[in-house]
């Protein structure tokens, strides 16, 4: 005698919402792109594009913004993974202001922020006409992130007006739009860092190798680990060490620090995570620039 | 623990989603706080941020509000704007909280924060007892249908903890939630500050019996909110990779949807039967809500997005005009006949609001006239549709009977809409005819005799009994000795049998979820009626839904009501199958069987629970006897 079990895990029931939104957003809109910034979180964005089109093809791009800044084994995975699922890819990067020298140690991360990922993106979308785009951003990550929507409207500029958001109700999502104007969608919202450790620890997802902890040369600079990259400039007096350490997320390499750390496996990040007292964005530099600087740079375009 | 623990743990936990509403100062944000503290879930880089900025912007203590208000504006405020979502979680469960601030805009955020949730908390401050808003708040909770509401009686430390002002208020609140549709109702008295009954029990309140509002989070049954009865399948995207392959993608509104049943699309009513259910991970023999899966059929037929895919024998309606509660969201007012765009399900029609019936009160629930509705605002409205949608009644499916409403020039979404039985349309009673209002010209009429002189005359207080439990748990048989019993001892009664009653009175419902709803309803009112007449009620039916029977409770009354849960293991019953019903049942024969194809509610707190595998009959009716003498109802 078999009977029958309706019950669903927290897990299955973020992976059904995060492919109900998906497939809203590729019924609803015309020219829909995943933004793909190699991260786990990415990854795992990309594990539910498969499944909620499956057994056909993921039916949008997915867009990376190349900063010049990302490390090199970044790079590396995306092209391979990329190849490995059948996935069109396309890179953008601001030309002009690579070519100009721009980097965040004469500019400041805010600046080069401003020119390099958000100037970058908001010229890709508006080249490539994008009407709705995927982001991986979850609202656990960031207090600002915490009051976004799922889609989240953005006007012909591609800024954010935190205090006139349209109200979000059931699984209802008002994708209307004018001319140029766009929407962001957050299809992982819900879920939280250990949610992503775990869906890629169950479903076996391919993930960048500088997640897990290696002997890697960093400067150590106010408690953060600082790697070292082809144009980092040390201050006097600063010597690159060894340390065995990883990155808990991956942007560029000026602005990422890495956190010491044992961790050669998923399993051993989340043994790691049970016991972590700080949230992962403490090694992201742009967040601790000044009060609510992510809030800004969301209102300007970034997402 | 090991991470091996943790990642069983994990797996296995599922979600709640609450929303908590209070006003402002009633100590909503210093229980967030505080549960999310106690239960070990804030970062140190989070705290340190809090107690900066809580220093920079001259607060005198660590700000725990600061920790959801995330944006510039409402730190440097000390105000909220938005709804903000927490997480957090416990080894038993994860959760999702939608804060909602609590001042101007209040009613389109909780609105906006309850349409997800499984669970609302409502707080009240001890020292303010029910305020209008508190009132609010149970309104639009039980407008949005939230299955489960606490209600925490906040800052008891304040009030020396007294167990006579928490059952004032408790009274009072009850008083008021009476009137309302509030399916499973909990109080608990706290101290957010303290920490008393938050995460910990503490020692403050040992009258309280109860448990801690977060043991209570983790524990309450939320399985049994989903309807697994009614299939509903809008078809979201239509899947053709290539020409060997075409499937509906869609996610599970609500029942349960197999490989081989028949199905109908609508509104074409074209049937096939379902061939595959696909996945990535594979394929499913079932689906049920809320997953997200790829429906193959047997038949090349032409399905689009909106359409909907149904059972044959279970069909939602169809139509041009729908009834709704609208919750007005917009700056700019409701202007009748004016073309908005209606979101439903999957599907975007124009249509005009037609007549604006009332506008509702939600501070004491009066209706009055009006021309519009503005900003906050709630009322009952007629749509007119360019197309007809598929729907069902809110109070039977939150998924298939809520709208937003948009306006076509700005684009903005200005209202959320719940869907209702229509005013005076010919169709059958629903289930939620108990609640509906009568007419205002009928007046009931008061007989020259009273409920105490027949209960002098009859020597007893009349009640019903009511069983519930699975089909062979042994209902009848309990019932009928109860019967036999109850008259030898002199005591008028009556028994009223499922069976019997549908070959007559409800000879013209079937086996569908609203059928078997209006069913229970009509007992409900026979019992009603009998136990009016000084007689002793017992019935004996299966009825699985918690719902109905809450609904029955309501109308036979709450303490005339004494709920007696028959209960046998499920493979006990299928071996007495005193029917042969679940062989048949088994064998695909009959559709929607309690217990085999669909689910059985067992009651949380019945009065009486007879476990019929080890209790034999006469101990079980003496059982029920005892309780009856007990509680008065029949003298020794």
């Amino acid at each position: 005698m078999k009977t029958e079990e309706y019950s669903i895990t927290n897990l299955k029931a973020l992976e059904a919402e995060s492919i109900h939104i998906m497939r809203e957003v590729v019924a609803e809109f015309e020219r829909p792109v995943m933004l793909y910034s190699i991260g786990k979180d990415s990854s795992v964005m990309v594990r539910l594009a498969q499944k909620a089109f499956h057994p056909g093809k993921i039916p949008f791009s997915l867009l990376h913004v190349d900063t010049s800044y990302k490390f090199p084994l970044m790079t590396e995975f995306r092209d391979k993974f990329c190849k490995e699922i059948d996935a069109d890819l396309i890179v953008e990067r601001n030309e002009e202001a690579i070519a100009q020298d721009a980097n965040p140690w004469d500019l400041g991360t805010v600046k080069c922020c401003a020119q390099l990922k958000t100037g970058a993106l908001l010229g890709a979308l508006e080249k490539g006409n994008y009407d709705a785009a995927f982001g991986g951003a979850r609202r656990d990550e960031e207090k600002s992130r915490a009051k976004e929507r799922i889609y989240s409207f953005r006007d012909a500029r591609g800024q954010w007006d935190p205090k006139n958001q349209r109200p979000e109700l059931w699984n209802l999502y008002n994708g209307r739009l004018n001319q140029d104007e766009s929407i962001r969608v957050f299809p992982i919202s819900n879920w939280t860092e250990l949610d992503i450790w775990h869906y890629i620890h169950l479903e076996n997802i391919p993930i960048v190798p500088l997640y897990f902890a290696k002997e890697r040369d960093v400067i150590v600079r106010n408690d953060q680990l600082i790697p070292v990259g082809i144009k980092t400039k040390l201050q006097p007096g600063e010597v690159p060490e060894k340390v065995m350490c990883r990155f808990r997320t991956l942007g560029c390499y000026p602005c990422t620090g890495a956190v010491r750390s044992t961790a050669t496996s998923v399993t051993d990040i989340i043994q790691e995570m049970m016991v972590e007292r700080n949230s992962e964005r403490i090694t992201r530099i742009i967040d601790h620039d000044q009060e609510g600087s992510m809030e800004q740079k969301k209102k300007e375009g970034y997402f | 623990m090991t991470v091996d623990e943790l990642l069983k743990q994990n797996q296995e936990s599922d979600l709640l989603r609450f929303t908590t509403a209070g006003s402002v100062d009633d100590g909503k944000s210093t229980l967030i706080g505080r549960m999310l503290s106690d239960s070990k879930n804030i970062y140190e880089d989070h705290l340190d941020a809090l107690k900066r900025d809580s220093k920079r912007l001259n607060r005198e203590e660590v700000d725990l509000a600061l920790l959801t208000d995330g944006l510039k504006a409402e730190r440097e405020q000390g105000i909220t704007i938005d709804v903000a979502y927490r997480y957090f979680s416990t080894p038993k469960r994860r959760f999702i909280i939608a804060d909602t601030p609590g001042h101007v805009q209040y009613t389109r955020n909780m609105v906006t924060g309850a349409s997800t949730a499984n669970l609302a908390i409502v707080l009240i401050d001890a020292r303010n007892g029910v305020l209008t808003q508190s009132k609010r708040h149970g309104f639009i909770a039980s407008l949005l249908q939230i299955p489960h509401v606490v209600v925490a009686i906040n800052k008891m430390d304040l009030v020396d903890y007294s167990e006579e002002v928490y059952e004032t208020i408790r009274a009072e609140y009850n008083a008021f939630l009476a009137k309302l549709n509030i399916p499973d109702l909990m109080y608990i008295p706290i101290s957010a500050l303290r920490g008393d009954n938050v995460v910990n029990k503490g020692d403050a309140m040992p009258w309280y019996k109860g448990v801690p509002l977060l043991q209570y989070l983790e524990d309450v049954e939320i399985s049994g909110d989903r309807n697994l009865i009614d299939l509903r399948f809008p078809v979201q995207y239509v899947n053709r990779p290539n020409l060997d392959f075409r499937g509906y993608c869609g996610t599970v509104a609500s029942g349960v949807v197999r490989c081989g049943d028949k199905v109908m699309v609508l509104p074409s009513k074209k049937t096939s039967h379902i061939k595959s259910i696909e996945t990535f991970d594979g394929e499913q023999d079932y689906a049920f809500p809320p997953q997200s899966v790829t429906l193959c059929l047997e038949d090349e037929i032409d399905i689009s997005r909106g359409d909907m895919i149904v059972h044959v024998g279970n069909q939602p309606k169809v139509e041009y005009n729908v009834e709704a509660m609208l919750v007005w969201m917009s700056e700019s007012k409701l202007e009748i006949n004016k073309p908005y765009i209606i979101k439903h399900t999957v599907s975007d029609v124009r249509g005009v609001v037609s007549e604006l019936h009332y506008h509702i009160d939600p501070d004491n629930l009066h209706r009055h006239q009006a021309d519009s509705l503005e900003l906050n605002e709630i009322g009952r409205v007629s749509l007119d549709l360019f197309k007809p949608i598929i729907f069902d009644d809110y109070t039977r499916n939150r998924a298939t009977g809520s709208i937003i409403l948009i306006d076509p020039m700005s684009n903005a979404t200005v209202a959320a809409g719940m869907i209702i039985e229509r005013r005076g349309s010919a169709e059958k009673i629903s289930s939620d005819a108990a609640s509906k209002p009568v007419s205002h010209n009928i007046v009931r009429e008061y007989s020259l005799v009273t409920a105490d002189d027949r209960e002098r005359i009859m020597r007893q207080k009349p009640a019903t009994i009511w069983m519930t439990g699975l089909s062979g748990s042994g209902k009848s048989t309990v019932a009928k000795e109860l019967e036999k019993r109850l008259m030898e001892l002199g005591q008028p009664c009556y028994l009223l049998d499922g069976d019997n009653v549908r070959h007559g009175l409800n000879r013209d419902l079937g086996f569908s979820a609203d059928d078997r709803s209006e069913n229970i309803r009509r007992i409900a009112e026979v019992a009603h009626l009998f136990n009016d007449a000084g007689m002793i009620v017992i019935t004996s039916f299966i009825s699985p839904y918690r719902a109905d029977r809450a609904g029955a409770k309501k109308i036979i009354g709450e303490e005339a009501f004494i709920e007696v849960f028959i209960d046998a293991p499920i493979d006990v019953c299928e071996q007495r199958d005193p029917k042969g019903l679940y062989v048949k049942a088994r064998a695909g024969e009959i559709a929607s069987f309690t217990g085999v194809s669909a689910p059985y509610e067992a009651p949380e707190t019945p009065v009486i629970h007879i476990k019929t595998d080890t209790t034999d009959v006469s101990d079980a009716v003496d059982s029920v006897i005892k309780q009856m003498i007990d509680t008065g109802l029949i003298k020794k």
